[in-house]
């Protein structure tokens, strides 16, 4: 028992975690189609700027400091890898992606030296509570409630404010949307700047939990939240958000089971299975061209 | 345009092998990368140390304090005399990233320099990987705390002067035995890492043989939450937990045990006995004993120049974690370098053939203990420091000296 | 751009330098101080294997225009299948030491004499390496029926999920006494095996990059024979255009998986040659990184060119390995130290190399022209503007 809930738990918190990355790259891939590769590496340089900043300053100025940095980086990554390549066919972007995130990569293991570096513990979060026997972090405990308040927000933002409402043109149609007098490139801007905000703090409450933070740590988080996107239905952010708790969980249950390496594998079979029998994903929109 | 470029830069690889020919003749090595601190650059007698190590990837960590090691050694004794005649060391530095892959490029680069022998590397992967490259060039390498068998068997140029994954596993064994009269072990070690998968196996072999049972996990490449493992062993009723996984790794487990108030007690290889690991079971009640090659406090001398060392350059401290706590894998490469010296004085020339011919017969009592070969090219050695974190006062302190008779 | 008048000097003209280029690396191998000169022949090993690799790549996905990152999951089973059939049953005791030997007891080059005689060694490496090719070439035929009906970047993720699918099935203990589970298999022939020795073990001919650059050249060159075949002129009509592809004709399900199954094939040869460039085959060395590598080689090129492909595998593997290695190390000039250079600052400047090329020289080096189109435009231009 003890045991079943110890798993819940920590599959509850990664898919927390995964959700806030997951709903970066649906947005995203929602307007330009694009699998942003260094999603997952903003993640993490986002972790190294806490750590960073929080040697020198005070926590609660290290922290919004952070999470300003990291949207800055997300900004500038748009601006400077994708934008000059808007019109260029979608395998260039996309290469383009995997070369931002091996430079992120490489400047990450330069600045530490390859160094593991440790996360500061946050007031808090940090913290343990006992739940029916099981030790753990606050940050478990919040992780899931902060996601569905954010997602509310969000949705709340997408369906009813003016850019929110650019941005579903955008991602329905980019040609007419930029007819009609939206200004595509911050549109896009803005759905950069989301992503990020969110993956900072989606890297504050995963490295909170998991404390170490090496240049490759972004990459595996990365690509489990791109297949959560990919099982909620791309595009739709409730979508990502249920596929990330599911993912976290199955992957929770694989890894307390004898079948414990085969935990990544599992994920990517998933994804393969969902692609080639419902590539719609569990809430995406009818008509694609992805089959 | 376009054209021109293509053209001039396919022409690039032509241009560089035609001046390796005009380089080829000129025999004299002339490393670009001179870091040894504080060597006099005065006169042409200077012999090249090549120094195989990981600065960067999943192992960096242990490689940067095993350099240290080699770095202090080398600020300690920068001559050596080979035939009557007083030569430089430079140590020459070539990064293999921790990665198979990239090992051989690494190794064709100090070859390259014209190095007279080879230290190196922390990590059996990367040195089984070079073995060949060296062997090919007639180069000898001493192993300094690469602790899997593949690495000398079959290959007549590789030497080590640590022990071995399959004494290492037993003595861990005994101990968890022993100690604490464990009956379920609980293994855990990366997914496809020779060295994790190997200790794990030597452990269950001798575990099992003493009546225990164990339960066996491997987690992915990259993974970062490991409360599902520890939570299993803790439900399995497991007595003691073995991770011998890198540094990166351990601090993760060794920190989430120490906050999630873990009370099994942990045991580790050689590569746990990190400041790193030692700072994340800071003030918590983590049991976590580390089997070692060498214990603060063997050599007090060395401890002494070493921390003196290691505080007196920022780079140094930080490449050691932060503090000057002493990792055995520095004693262990100062000691490498030392060998390294015996052997070029043994064989009266920087050359490498003679080198290699001198190495099997060469001895030196180092820090770490008495280093000679056997007729594999191990060093023959039968005890391990067993240590334990004194997470009170975040140092290490010696539990006992475990010996094992084969 | 098809080019419909092929002028016939080109496949001659190739052929020619590739045979100047096979006969230029002997007298290089047999002139040069081995020891001095030993990152010359690194590079030119590593960086055949990785041309072989890369022009695989560019099949798939310069002419099929199929994006795939699997490559480095077929890179792994033509390194496993390759040395699982080449380790000498003498020495599979000591290799798969935890296993107490091998499932597998038997090695090609042993049935034909020992990997010591001539004909053991080239049979046997031979067949090997035809099976490594057979062996990703039968695994993508399978992963294809599903995956391949997807497309563009979901063909890519699939694809690099399969790769990571299939590195978990080789690390794992259960099927260690074939794979070796976690170890590395080693001691099959390697490169080196091709140096002539005379009787007492002194090397007399050098024959170890010949070796790699002769395997590599036959392999490019049978791709390129059937990229200029009706095979290859349907693949680049489905990379232009699916659905004219399929009006003309063209049987798109069965194009594709063709070209999947010759990708991988190549790529399970050149798996095997990496594995006799690095002595080893170990399954963590082929990750999702090695495949980023291989297409930053192809974008580097160009998609669409078989030479560039080969002129940007030598290129980068000389350069992220060679020319820049002096980055890593901290330089002093007299008293002055050149600041940031320390280790990893090699891969930070490799990378920001990497952005330029691709966001300013998006088409490459070459685009998808080859080298020998490079001697024609002019004329062409001027035809164009009378």
């Amino acid at each position: 028992m003890q045991y079943a809930v110890s798993i819940l738990l920590s599959g509850v918190s990664l898919g927390g975690q995964y959700a806030l990355i997951a709903i970066g790259y649906t947005m995203v891939y929602g307007i330009l189609r694009l699998i942003n590769f260094a999603h997952g590496d903003v993640f993490m340089v986002a972790g190294l700027i806490m750590v960073y900043l929080s040697a020198a300053l005070p926590l609660p100025v290290a922290a919004p400091l952070m999470i300003i940095l990291t949207v800055a980086l997300g900004f500038l990554i748009e601006r400077a890898a994708y934008k000059p390549l808007r019109s260029a066919p979608r395998m260039s972007v996309m290469i383009s992606a995997i070369g931002v995130s091996y430079l992120l990569q490489n400047t990450a293991t330069y600045v530490t030296g390859g160094l593991p570096q440790m996360y500061p513990s946050l007031p808090f979060l940090s913290e343990n509570i006992t739940i029916l026997g099981t030790s753990t972090k606050w940050v478990t405990i919040v992780t899931p409630f902060l996601v569905v308040a954010l997602v509310v927000v969000l949705t709340q933002l997408i369906n009813h404010t003016k850019v929110g409402m650019a941005m579903r043109a955008v991602a329905k149609d980019f040609e007419t949307s930029q007819l009609m007098g939206i200004k595509i490139n911050s549109v896009i801007s803005v759905t950069f700047i989301i992503g990020s905000l969110l993956a900072a703090v989606g890297s504050m409450l995963y490295f909170t939990n998991y404390s170490s933070i090496v240049p490759l740590s972004g990459t595996l988080p990365g690509l489990r939240a791109f297949v959560a996107a990919v099982f909620g239905g791309i595009g739709s952010i409730p979508g990502a958000v249920v596929g990330a708790f599911l993912i976290g969980i199955c992957e929770s249950i694989i890894k307390g089971s004898p079948w414990s390496i085969f935990s990544d594998a599992f994920t990517f079979a998933l994804l393969i299975v969902i692609l080639v029998v419902k590539p719609t994903g569990l809430f995406g929109e009818k008509a694609t061209d992805k089959v | 345009m376009k054209k021109f470029l293509a053209l001039a830069l396919s022409g690039a690889l032509a241009l560089t092998a035609l001046a390796g020919c005009g380089g080829g003749s000129a025999g004299t090595p002339a490393p670009e990368s001179t870091t040894s601190g504080g060597a006099a650059t005065g006169g042409e007698n200077t012999v090249y140390i090549g120094v195989f190590e990981p600065a960067t990837g999943d192992s960096g960590a242990g490689g940067k304090q095993e350099m240290l090691g080699m770095q202090y050694a080398n600020s300690e004794t920068p001559t050596v005399d080979i035939g009557g005649t007083t030569y430089n060391v430079q140590l020459v530095y070539a990064d293999n990233g921790s990665d198979p892959a990239k090992a051989p490029t690494a190794a064709a680069e100090l070859v390259g320099q014209g190095v007279s022998l080879v230290l190196g590397s922390y990590g059996s992967g990367v040195s089984i990987a070079a073995g060949p490259i060296f062997g090919d060039a007639g180069l000898a390498a001493i192993g300094v705390t690469c602790t899997n068998p593949q690495v000398t068997a079959g290959n007549d140029y590789y030497f080590r002067i640590c022990f071995l994954d399959p004494f290492q596993g037993t003595v861990l064994a005994n101990f968890a035995t022993e100690k604490f009269s464990a009956q379920k072990a609980y293994l855990l070690g990366e997914l496809g890492n020779d060295y994790d998968q190997g200790l794990m196996n030597y452990f269950e072999q001798a575990f099992t043989a003493a009546g225990g049972t164990v339960v066996k996990d491997s987690f992915p490449q990259n993974t970062s939450d490991f409360s599902t493992y520890l939570n299993k062993a803790a439900s399995e009723g497991c007595d003691v937990i073995f991770c011998p996984v890198s540094i990166a790794y351990s601090t993760q487990i060794v920190k989430l045990a120490a906050d999630t108030g873990l009370t099994i007690p942990i045991l580790g290889s050689d590569t746990l006995d990190s400041n790193m690991v030692l700072e994340a079971a800071a003030g918590s009640d983590v049991q976590l004993y580390v089997s070692t090659f060498y214990q603060e406090g063997g050599s007090p001398e060395f401890d002494e120049g070493i921390k003196a060392f290691i505080n007196g350059d920022s780079t140094n401290l930080t490449n050691n974690g932060g503090n000057d706590t002493i990792a055995a894998v520095t004693a262990m490469g100062y000691d490498a370098y030392y060998v390294a010296l015996e052997a070029l004085k043994a064989a009266g020339s920087t050359d490498p053939a003679a080198v290699k011919a001198a190495l099997p017969s060469v001895t030196y009592t180092g820090v770490s203990g008495a280093i000679a070969f056997d007729e594999i090219g191990d060093a023959i050695r039968d005890t391990a420091y067993i240590k334990v974190a004194d997470t009170a006062n975040g140092v290490w302190a010696l539990e006992t000296v475990q010996t094992v008779s084969e | 751009m098809l080019q419909q008048t092929k002028s016939k000097k080109g496949p001659f003209l190739a052929l020619v330098l590739a045979a100047a280029l096979l006969i230029l690396t002997v007298v290089l191998e047999n002139t040069l101080n081995p020891n001095t000169n030993i990152m010359l022949f690194t590079t030119l090993k590593k960086g055949a294997v990785y041309a072989l690799v890369a022009v695989s790549m560019n099949l798939l996905n310069g002419f099929t225009g199929l994006f795939s990152l699997g490559q480095a999951g077929f890179m792994l089973l033509g390194a496993y299948t390759y040395a699982i059939f080449t380790i000498p049953v003498a020495d599979r005791e000591s290799v798969y030491y935890i296993y107490n030997g091998s499932a597998v007891n038997f090695s090609l080059p042993d049935l034909f004499g020992g990997a010591d005689t001539v004909p053991g060694l080239i049979l046997g490496v031979l067949i090997a390496l035809i099976l490594a090719g057979c062996v990703a070439a039968a695994v993508a035929w399978l992963i294809g029926l599903p995956v391949l009906r997807l497309k563009s970047d979901y063909l890519a993720i699939a694809t690099l999920g399969f790769g990571e699918i299939i590195r978990a099935i080789f690390q794992w203990d259960a099927l260690g006494p074939v794979t070796n589970g976690a170890n590395a298999l080693k001691n099959f022939p390697t490169f080196s095996s091709f140096n002539i020795t005379n009787a007492s073990g002194q090397v007399v001919l050098r024959l170890s990059t010949f070796a790699a650059f002769f395997i590599a050249a036959v392999c490019i060159a049978i791709i390129v024979l059937l990229i200029n075949s009706s095979y290859g002129r349907a693949f680049k009509a489905i990379r232009e255009d699916e659905i004219a592809a399929e009006a003309m004709g063209i049987n798109l399900a069965r194009h594709k998986r063709l070209s999947f199954c010759i990708s991988s094939f190549f790529a399970g040869v050149g798996g095997a040659m990496f594995a006799m460039f690095a002595n080893q085959a170990q399954a963590r060395t082929f990750t999702t990184a090695m495949t980023y590598e291989i297409l930053l080689i192809v974008v580097i090129g160009g998609i669409g060119s078989v030479s560039g492909s080969c002129i940007a595998a030598f290129l980068y593997v000389a350069a992220s390995e060679w020319w820049l290695r002096f980055l890593d190390a901290e330089t002093t000039i007299g008293a002055f130290k050149v600041p940031f250079l320390r280790n990893g600052f090699r891969m930070v400047v490799f990378s920001i190399i990497i952005m330029i090329v691709v966001l300013f020289f998006r088409r490459g080096l070459m685009g998808d022209k080859e080298l020998f189109d490079l001697f024609r435009p002019r004329r062409k231009k001027k035809e164009a503007s009378k």
